[in-house]
C-alpha cells in the first residue's frame, strides 16, 4: 500500500511539472453563456476544417470570463473571452495591471431579448414603460414620489392590456440577459417619467439631491452622479413574487410558459426562434421580435455581442489566427452565414468589414 | 358475576383492538410512504425514458453517391492530404439535385442541401480515405439527416401548426415525405451518440468524450481516494490513541462529509490550478477534487467496516503471537474489506454524478475532441447533461434525457455491484 502511494505521489509530481512545462496546442476560450452557442459552432467548424485542434470553450458568464482573461499572460490563462456586453474600464485596468496590455475587441453581432408567452394566450402588445411599471421594485406614485410597486394585474399598468395577473419568468441577477433586460427595458421605461429622466442626467450634489427628495429616494443611495442613483432605483426588480427568477436555463422557462398561459417569460431570441410553435414574442413598442427587426435596430430590446482576444497569445498558441479568420468570415457571420442559423443577428455589412479588417491587422482596443 | 373486580387481563383485552388498530395504521402509513417514494421514482423514470428513448435512433437518408474525382476536385492524386481536403459536400449536392431536379432557386437549394447533416461530408471523407480505390465508383450510402428533419420524422414537429410557426416549411416537409415514400428514410441505431464528443449539431453530438473524461477522473479518484481513505481508517481505528486530537480529527472528517461539494471545487481551483499550476478543465484536476470530496465517505465507511470485525478475532491473533500490524493486515482487514469496497463504490457513484465542483475547475466546457489522457481538456457526463439542457435546439431535449438514462444506468450498476459485493462477502458475527 505504501509503495503504491509513493509511486502515485511521484507520478502526480511528474504530471504537474510536465503540465506546466508543456505548451498548449488548443485555443482556450471562456466567457458569456449568450455568446457560447455561437462561439461553439465556429470552434467546431474550425476544428473540423483545419489541422488545428478544436478550441475549448467554457461558459463562465461575461464577468467571470473577463476576470479569468485579465488574470495574466501565459498558457495557463485563456486566449479569448466572450462577452454579451462591452468590456468595462475597470476590467481593462485589471488587465493592464496583470500584464495583459493589448486586447483586440471583436463585435460579432446582435442578440435580441424576447418577452414571450404561450401561443394559447393572447399576444401582448407592450411598451417599455408598461414593463417598467409592471416589474420595477418602486414606481412613481400619484404624488410623483416613488412607492412600492402596487400593480397586480396588467390592466392596472395599462388599461389596454388584458386583466391577467402580472407574472414574469426571467433570468437571475447573475445573468447577462438580466443586466441587458434591466438596462434596455427598465432603464428605458423609467425615462418615460420626467423626474427620473432628469435624475439620470443630473450631476453634482445640488442637482441630484433635490430630485432625490422630490422622488422620495432615501439618501442612503446618494451618489453625486445622478446616473448611479437612477440605476439603483430603476434597475431594481420587484421581489413580491410578480417576477420569478427561473434560473439561467431558458428551455425551462419555455416549458413553464407552456404550462402556464398567464405567465410571460424573458429569454434570448434564439430560444424564441427554435420554439416558435410553442411561444410567441410580445410586441414591444410596436415592433415584434424578428430577425429583420433586430438586425435593423427597430426592435428595442437587443444588445451587441463581443469577444476579446489577447494579442500577446496570437502566434504563441496555434490556431488563434485561424479561429479569428473563421469567425469573421462571411460564411460564419455573414447575412446568410451559419451563425444566423443558430439565431445570431448579423451586423450591417459595413461594420462587419470594419471589424474583419481590424482583426486581420490585430488592432488593439483603445477605450 | 356482574360485580367482579376488573382484572389486568380485562384491561388488556379491552385495549387490544385499539392497539391492533394503531399498529395497522402505522403499517399503512409506512406502506404509503414507500408507495409515494416509488411513485416519484416511477414518474421520474417514465418522464426521462419517454423523452429520451428516441435519441438512441437517428434518422438517416440513403443517397446515391458517385465518388466523382472531378467533383471532389482531386484530379489523379490519391494521397491523404488531397483526399482529406476534397469537396465531399459537392457529392451530396449532386445526389440531391438528381432526386429533386425541379428545385432551381438558390434559396430553395440551400434548404434542400440543409436536409443532410453537416457531418455527412466528413463521413464520406472517412469512407474514401479508408479505401481510395472507391474513386469513380457508385454507392448507395446512408447519411445522417439534419436535426430538424430528424425531429420531423420522429413526430416532434407539429405539422398542424401554421407554416411560419414551424422550423420546417411545407416545401421541406413535402421533400421529406417524398423521400420517405421512396423508402430512403430510415431510423437507425445512433452509434454517434455513444462514440462522438460534443457538437453543436445535435445529430453529431455524443457522450463519448464526456464518458472518457468521467472515466479518467474516476480512475484518478479511485487510485487516490481508496488507498488514502483505507489507510486513514485503519490508522484511526486500530493504531491511533484515543485522545483529544483523534476526537478532533474524527469530528472534522464527519464535518467534511457534509460540506457542499462546490466548496471542494473552490479548494481545487485555489490549490491545484492556481498554486500547483495544473491545467484547467483536465480530468486529473477533476479527479483530485472528487478525491477530496469522496475521502470522508470512504473513511467513514471503512471505519464502520473495521468496527464491525469482532474483537475476539484480534484477541485470538494477538494470543498466538501476531504483532499488531500482522493482526490488522492478516486478520482484521480481509474481514473488513467487503464493507470498505461497498463504501468506496458508493463514494465513486456519488463522484460520478457530481457537477458543482467541476464548474469551478473549468470542466463545464465545450470540448469536441475526445480526451486522450488525464491532462487533455474534457467534460464529465453530468456536465454534458447540464450543457445540453441549456441548448436551444429542440433535438437536444431528447439527447439530454438519453444522457441522463446512460448516467442512471452507470449509477444503478455501481450501486448494484455494491449490494452484490456486500451480499457475497459480508459476514455476520
Amino acid at each position: 500500500m505504501i509503495n503504491k502511494r509513493t509511486v502515485l505521489a511521484a507520478a502526480l509530481v511528474v504530471a504537474a511539472t510536465s503540465a506546466t512545462a508543456a505548451s498548449r496546442d488548443y485555443v482556450s476560450i471562456v466567457g458569456s453563456s449568450t455568446v457560447y452557442p455561437f462561439a461553439t459552432v465556429v470552434a467546431e467548424t474550425f476544428g473540423k476544417t483545419t489541422k488545428y485542434k478544436t478550441p475549448k470553450i467554457e461558459s463562465t458568464g461575461s464577468g467571470g470570463g473577463l476576470k479569468l482573461f485579465c488574470a495574466g499572460v501565459g498558457i495557463e490563462h485563456p486566449d479569448i473571452t466572450n462577452a454579451s456586453r462591452r468590456i468595462k474600464k475597470s476590467e481593462v485596468a485589471l488587465c493592464n495591471k496583470n500584464g495583459v496590455k493589448e486586447i483586440i475587441e471583436v463585435k460579432v453581432g446582435y442578440d435580441g431579448i424576447a418577452i414571450a408567452n404561450s401561443k394559447t394566450a393572447p399576444l401582448f402588445k407592450l411598451s417599455r414603460k408598461d414593463l417598467y411599471l409592471a416589474l420595477a421594485k418602486q414606481v412613481p406614485g400619484a404624488q410623483g414620489k416613488l412607492i412600492d410597486n402596487p400593480y397586480k394585474s396588467w390592466k392596472d399598468v395599462n388599461p389596454t392590456l388584458p386583466d391577467i395577473k402580472i407574472e414574469v419568468l426571467g433570468p437571475p441577477p447573475t445573468s447577462g440577459t438580466r443586466d441587458a433586460f434591466s438596462e434596455l427595458v427598465l432603464g428605458a421605461g423609467a425615462q418615460a417619467f420626467a423626474d427620473l429622466k432628469s435624475l439620470r442626467k443630473a450631476k453634482g450634489e445640488e442637482a441630484v439631491k433635490p430630485l432625490m427628495i422630490k422622488l422620495g429616494i432615501p439618501m442612503s443611495v446618494y451618489n453625486k452622479r445622478g446616473k448611479k442613483v437612477f440605476k439603483t432605483v430603476a434597475y431594481s426588480i420587484r421581489e413580491d413574487g410578480a417576477y420569478i427568477e427561473a434560473g439561467e436555463n431558458d428551455n425551462l422557462i419555455i416549458q413553464k410558459l407552456e404550462a402556464n398561459p398567464n405567465a410571460l417569460g424573458v429569454f434570448g431570441f434564439s430560444f424564441l426562434e427554435q420554439n416558435a410553435d410553442k411561444v410567441q414574442g410580445s410586441i414591444v413598442d410596436g415592433v415584434a421580435p424578428a430577425f429583420e427587426s433586430i438586425a435593423d435596430g427597430s426592435y428595442p430590446v437587443s444588445r451587441p455581442l463581443f469577444f476579446y482576444v489577447k494579442k500577446a497569445h496570437v502566434g504563441r498558441i496555434p490556431g488563434i489566427k485561424g479561429y479569428l479568420a473563421e469567425f469573421t468570415s462571411n460564411k460564419a457571420w455573414g447575412d446568410e452565414g451559419y451563425l444566423t442559423d443558430k439565431g445570431m443577428i448579423p451586423m450591417p455589412k459595413q461594420e462587419r468589414l470594419q471589424f474583419a479588417s481590424d482583426v486581420k491587422n490585430l488592432k488593439p482596443l483603445s477605450l | 358475576m356482574a360485580d367482579r373486580p376488573i382484572t389486568t387481563l380485562d384491561k388488556v383485552n379491552a385495549s387490544l383492538a385499539r392497539r391492533y388498530a394503531k399498529e395497522r395504521r402505522f403499517r399503512r402509513a409506512g406502506l404509503m410512504a414507500i408507495a409515494t417514494g416509488l411513485l416519484f421514482v416511477l414518474l421520474l423514470f417514465t418522464s426521462i425514458i419517454s423523452n429520451g428513448y428516441s435519441a438512441f435512433w437517428q434518422t438517416h437518408v440513403k443517397l446515391d453517391i458517385t465518388f466523382n474525382a472531378e467533383q471532389l476536385g482531386i484530379g489523379d492524386a490519391r494521397d491523404f492530404e488531397t483526399l482529406s481536403s476534397a469537396d465531399y459536400a459537392a457529392l451530396i449536392r449532386t445526389s440531391l439535385k438528381k432526386i429533386f431536379p425541379e428545385v432551381r432557386d438558390r434559396k430553395e437549394r440551400r434548404k434542400l442541401y440543409k436536409m443532410i447533416s453537416t457531418g455527412a461530408p466528413l463521413l464520406l471523407r472517412e469512407i474514401l480515405i479508408s479505401d481510395p480505390t472507391l474513386v469513380g465508383s457508385h454507392h448507395a450510402i446512408w447519411l445522417p439527416a439534419d436535426d430538424d428533419i430528424d425531429m420531423l420524422v420522429k413526430g416532434q414537429i407539429d405539422r398542424t401548426q401554421p407554416e411560419d410557426a414551424r422550423r420546417l416549411n411545407n416545401q421541406v416537409i413535402g421533400w421529406v415525405d417524398r423521400l420517405t415514400e421512396n423508402g430512403v428514410v430510415e431510423q437507425q441505431f445512433n452509434t454517434t451518440f455513444f462514440t462522438a464528443g460534443d457538437s453543436r449539431e445535435p445529430e453529431l453530438a455524443g457522450i463519448g468524450g464526456a464518458i472518457t473524461g468521467s472515466l479518467y477522473a474516476l480512475l484518478v479518484t479511485l487510485l487516490l481516494a481508496f488507498p488514502i481513505g483505507v489507510a486513514t481508517a485503519i490508522y484511526l481505528e486500530e493504531f491511533a490513541p484515543k485522545n483529544r486530537w483523534t476526537d478532533l480529527i474524527e469530528i472534522n472528517i464527519n464535518n467534511l462529509a457534509a460540506v457542499p461539494s462546490i466548496v471542494f471545487g473552490l479548494l481545487g481551483l485555489a490549490l491545484f490550478i492556481n498554486i500547483v499550476g495544473l491545467p484547467r478543465s483536465a480530468p486529473l484536476v477533476g479527479g483530485l477534487v472528487l478525491t477530496l470530496m469522496t475521502l470522508p465517505t470512504i473513511i467513514i465507511a471503512s471505519r464502520a467496516a473495521l468496527k464491525s470485525v469482532p474483537p475476539s478475532i484480534r484477541e485470538a491473533a494477538m494470543g498466538i503471537g501476531a504483532s499488531k500490524m500482522q493482526t490488522v493486515f492478516h486478520h482484521v482487514l480481509p474481514q473488513a474489506l467487503p464493507g470498505m469496497l461497498t463504501g468506496t463504490i458508493i463514494g465513486m457513484a456519488q463522484a460520478l454524478g457530481e457537477t458543482a465542483p467541476l464548474l469551478m475547475i473549468g470542466m463545464v466546457a465545450f470540448v469536441v475532441d475526445i480526451p486522450g489522457g488525464p491532462l487533455d481538456p474534457s467534460t464529465a457526463l453530468p456536465v454534458q447533461i447540464f450543457l445540453w439542457a441549456d441548448s436551444p435546439e429542440r433535438a437536444f431535449v431528447e439527447r439530454t434525457s438519453a444522457a441522463i438514462m446512460v448516467l442512471l444506468a452507470f449509477l444503478i450498476s455501481m450501486n448494484l455491484l455494491a449490494v452484490l459485493l456486500r451480499k457475497k462477502f459480508e459476514r455476520r458475527w
